[in-house]
């Protein structure tokens, strides 16, 4: 398991390559990556800020993960999840997973999306046309966690 | 009697002002915590939102958490990233 909050920029490509390059008994990888998109909820979006919770973040990531691969047969585990100033198109988070099979692995990454989305401590703020706001948390975010 | 680290983040950090404070009283649970900030004074009264999410020790808790002399308890609204 590799999770990482950092500022810094990364490369999805090299991240999926990586989640099998030391392991040829991974059969599938699935990879998310979220990007800044430069609208939101009827607003343009110049850019954004995520704050976090340093210390309970990382450990907050570290128990999805846990909880993941006691539910799946899972290989390798990556959660990589960017902090500070981002701009839109930039990548925001990245979650691989890889397993033997393919089912494992994308009902894993499904999982570990939907409760960082819910359960680790990163708060967006936006920069809007009409100034910055905090973008707030959604039900249908709580809904999706709650199948699992 | 118990002393707490109290800790806030995103708007709640930036409407009071305040990272974090330390507190002194009879905290039974988290809420205990929650109520006797928010009898403080109006700048408070967002601790009292509905959806306001809160963890004893750098884990996500309910309200009723016990709490311990020395705990870190923090007040967030519900996070958003990913």
């Amino acid at each position: 398991m590799t999770v990482r909050v950092q500022p810094e920029a990364f490369d999805p490509g090299f991240e999926v390559n990586a989640m099998h390059a030391a392991n040829v008994g991974v059969g599938a990888v699935v990879g998310f990556v979220g990007y800044v998109r430069d609208f939101n909820d009827g607003r343009d979006v110049a850019g954004m800020f995520l704050e976090h919770y340093p210390g309970m973040t990382e450990k907050a990531l570290a128990k999805i993960v846990v909880e993941a691969e006691q539910r799946w047969p899972l290989l390798k585990v990556d959660v990589l999840h960017r902090i500070g100033a981002l701009e839109p198109g930039e990548p925001i988070v990245f979650v691989g997973v890889a397993s033997a099979h393919r089912q494992a692995a994308f009902d894993a990454c499904n999982f570990i999306m939907d409760y960082l989305k819910t359960r680790a401590p990163f708060w967006k703020k936006e920069n809007t046309q009409e100034g910055p706001r905090w973008v707030e948390g959604k039900q249908s975010d709580q809904e999706a966690a709650g199948r699992w | 009697m118990i002393k707490v680290k109290v800790m806030y983040f995103a708007r709640y950090r930036e409407l009071l002002g305040l990272d974090a404070e330390r507190l002194e009283g009879d905290f039974a649970v988290v809420d205990d915590v929650r109520k006797a900030l928010v009898a403080k004074g109006e700048q408070y009264a967002l601790l009292a939102e509905q959806n306001l999410m809160c963890a004893r020790n750098e884990e996500l808790c309910k309200l009723d958490e016990p709490l311990a002399e020395g705990d870190e308890v923090a007040f967030f609204p519900p996070v958003t990233g990913g």
